[in-house]
């Protein structure tokens, strides 16, 4: 065998970018999304993100995305897939948004059908299952590795770019500072954690960072490296967040040492029931309740159920799985059945498993339009660091189409907007070093007031008393990274002080009904002393026939 | 239960290096090397069991339960994801915690697998048309989507080294994902990369069995692999 060239491996690519270049910051599937759009065009583009893509919380989800593809015979179309993402999300989302989403969903599969993902298929058509929400049947999947599927084929699909060099990955960088000149982002400056070394990239920025579980230490489902410090950097920075107040609890969840790990919907779109004890037998309490849906109503109800059982005097919830058939097992949740015996030692085929909600999802975020635009001009947000599509409760299938065609609109619109930006040269930014970062959270005192004022049952008394306990903590704070966590966590807290109702994913004891004066979008801006939180029409839909 | 953490310090590349040995102890059932870490790097302060006080320990995690692939280490000299690793089955309670020896240390645990990357953008590891998802090739095409380019598999290769020609079965994996799904004229360029960088290097020393983290059938991947690659070559 021939001796080959030493190779190097640079921690900075070459030749460096101009400023048309737009900068996405996370390359999951939003980052991903956008970047693909951005090259199809043949515009270039830098992805940055701490880790690869292989590594990114999108890798996580589990249990399929929504496309109202109708191969299933039920007469599905995208505005029945548009009217139940509303009626989920209590009718808090932007209406053109989540119509283009759902219009657009079918397109979407189709193409990662094209690029080769694995999801389950017959003759030709990607099969659906059932999941919460939905009457039908509108689930594209993957057994219960539908992220990692459609992440491996959409990764794959951006690296013919990558050679091309009009994706440009810098992998093990973070965001280090927004450059924001009054109400204009002019670019980034980006942290190599592998050498400290900080860089200037000029151009439109696309935010793509996940969600804000550093907030949650342990609490949550997702990945330690979606720490929100992006989403806090922009709110710090002056980008309005909107509706951060509704945080999804997935109903069903179990606890290993150091975070929560998912029972995927699929679990209960195959068949799964979920009972409590009641005098000695089993109560399958959501059959009962809810008899049109069941165990597949949305996940706030089913969270809301589970946990109030928990709080009263029998206390646990068990999923019961054990009457899937073989080959539901074999062929739809392998996955699931390996990752609890691997964790809990337990076959769910053989015995229910008790589960709990966990945080799971934060419908909120940065504001964006249905464009994608923060209120700062050439800042842009997809993905679940941005409030879009979701209203006050998700449905499960719609977070990976979500970030999929977020991705796709905000990258679109970026571009059509970017050329405007005067040109400037990515460079070495003397003087600064930025610390080699490995992912942390918040304090343990923090993480405390807001597991407690922001869980599923929430009350104005706890709420105000948090607000108070955390500005304390941040009077005391010199580390801007954790100044700028508890900040979001603020703006978390007076938002659902602000909301004086329960809907969706926000339940307030004391405000237990619905109340359609707050049928509003909660916006929360910061001026760098002051946060004031206020109430936003929500679009009335274009169009007659709608 | 107690258990002695023997963990690989090493500040940068240049850098001085020994193992340092932490108690840690935890009745958390499930408890994992992962877990451990995380523990300890949220100790106010970190000390050894010689009371000396140490910087927190650097090492890469993100999903924390065997989905990414971020942290795959040396746990007892064997490759395998810390989340994975659970400190019950080790043996006597003493935990040995060093970095991948293939790759380029950055600090500590932590190493630089960019190179997995590199590899398969040099075997154009991309589709130029469409690819075909059928009943047929399905449960392949699944299987070699779950590689998690954790570099597990090229530890213990004899004969894959990061500057070598060999690029071994993570390159492998996600090329024969494209295999399946790709019409004999659309796969000629991945073809030829595929016979170059995998084919002709692989010594069949099937050290890479029973290892991946993702349990993924490396074996009938790669038969099959090879099958439509060479099948072509002697047609």
């Amino acid at each position: 065998m021939k001796p080959r060239k030493q190779r190097e491996f640079p921690n900075q690519p070459t030749p460096p970018h101009s400023s048309a270049a737009v900068n996405i910051i996370g390359a999951g599937l939003a980052g991903l999304s956008a970047a693909m759009t951005l090259a199809e065009q043949g515009i270039p583009c830098r992805l940055v993100a701490p880790m690869p893509s292989e590594r990114a919380q999108s890798v996580m989800a589990e249990g399929g995305i929504n496309a109202a593809l109708d191969t299933m015979g039920e007469q599905d179309d995208p505005m029945e897939h548009f009217h139940d993402t509303m009626k989920g999300g209590a009718f808090l989302a932007d209406p053109h948004a989540v119509e283009g989403l759902c219009r657009h969903a079918p397109l979407i599969v189709q193409k990662l059908c094209s690029l080769g993902a694995a999801l389950q298929m017959k003759d030709g058509q990607p099969v659906l299952r059932y999941f919460g929400g939905q009457k039908k049947r509108r689930t594209a999947y993957a057994q219960s590795s539908t992220g990692k599927i459609l992440m491996t084929a959409l990764i794959d699909a951006v690296r013919k770019y990558e050679a091309s060099g009009l994706v440009r990955r810098y992998s093990h960088h973070r965001l280090y500072d927004l450059l924001v000149n009054g109400q204009q982002c002019d670019g980034v400056q980006v942290a190599d954690s592998y050498t400290g070394m900080v860089w200037f990239l000029p151009g439109a920025v696309i935010l793509a960072s996940g969600g804000m579980n550093s907030l949650f230490p342990g609490q949550t489902t997702g990945s330690v490296v979606n720490t929100g410090d992006v989403t806090a950097q922009a709110f710090v920075d002056g980008a309005a967040l909107a509706n951060p107040e509704f945080i999804q609890f997935h109903p069903t969840t179990f606890a290993i040492p150091g975070k929560r790990c998912l029972v995927s919907e699929a679990a209960r779109g195959e068949g799964g029931r979920l009972f409590t004890l009641r005098d000695g037998q089993k109560w399958y309490f959501m059959e009962e309740k809810y008899p049109e849906l069941g165990n597949l109503m949305p996940r706030d109800v089913v969270s809301r159920e589970i946990e109030m059982i928990r709080q009263s005097g029998s206390g646990q919830v068990w999923l019961d799985m054990t009457a899937l058939e073989r080959t539901v097992w074999a062929a739809k949740l392998a996955d699931l059945r390996q990752e609890c015996l691997d964790y809990l030692g337990k076959d769910p085929a053989e015995e229910p498993i008790e589960v709990s909600p966990g945080i799971h999802y934060y419908m909120g975020g940065l504001w964006v339009d249905e464009y994608h635009r923060t209120n700062i001009r050439g800042l842009y947000a997809a993905g679940e660091c941005a409030c879009q599509y979701h209203g006050a409760n998700r449905l499960g299938g719609n977070s990976m189409l979500g970030a999929i065609y977020g991705g796709q609109v905000a990258a679109q619109t970026a571009a059509e907007e970017s050329s405007q930006c005067p040109p400037k040269e990515e460079h070495m930014v003397e003087g600064l070093t930025a610390e080699r970062m490995i992912p942390t959270a918040v304090s343990q005192q923090a993480a405390k007031i807001f597991t407690r004022a922001l869980g599923i049952f929430r009350s104005g008394e706890i709420l105000s008393q948090a607000v108070t306990e955390v500005e304390e903590l941040i009077d005391h704070e010199t580390d801007r990274l954790q100044r700028n966590r508890l900040l979001l966590g603020k703006a978390m807290l007076l938002s659902a002080l602000h909301r004086q109702e329960s809907r969706g994913a926000h339940t307030r004891t004391d405000y237990p009904a619905a109340d359609d004066r707050y049928r509003k979008t909660t916006l929360v801006h910061f001026d760098g002393h002051e946060m004031t939180v206020t109430l936003q029409d929500i679009p009335e839909r274009r169009g007659e026939d709608r | 239960m107690k258990y002695l953490l023997e963990i690989w310090r090493q500040a940068s590349p240049g850098a001085g290096s020994c193992f340092r040995s932490y108690v840690y102890e935890t009745e958390q059932a499930g408890a994992t090397v992962a877990s451990a870490l995380q523990d300890l790097n949220e100790r106010p302060t970190l000390t050894d069991v010689n009371g000396v006080t140490d910087s927190k320990i650097v090492w890469a995690c993100s999903c924390l339960q065997k989905k990414c692939g971020a942290c795959a280490m040396l746990v007892n000299g064997r490759p395998q994801l810390a989340c994975k690793a659970l400190l019950s089955e080790q043996k006597k309670g003493v935990i040995r915690l060093e970095p991948l020896r293939k790759f380029p240390l950055v600090a500590d645990l932590m190493v630089n697998r960019e190179v997995l990357f590199a590899h398969l953008q040099e075997m154009k590891v991309w589709a130029e048309s469409s690819v075909s998802v059928n009943d047929k090739n399905n449960a392949l095409m699944y299987e070699a989507s779950l590689c998690l380019q954790c570099g597990c598999c090229l530890e213990v290769c004899p004969n894959f080294s990061p500057t070598g020609r060999f690029f071994g079965m993570a390159a492998m994996v996600p090329s024969a994902r494209l295999l399946m799904g790709l019409d004999s004229v659309s796969s000629k360029q991945l073809r030829r990369q595929y016979r170059k960088a995998i084919v002709d290097g692989c010594g069949k020393s099937l050290a890479c069995q029973n290892i991946c983290p993702a349990g993924i059938d490396i074996e009938q991947l790669m038969s099959r692999s090879n099958a439509v690659t060479l099948w072509h070559l002697l047609r």
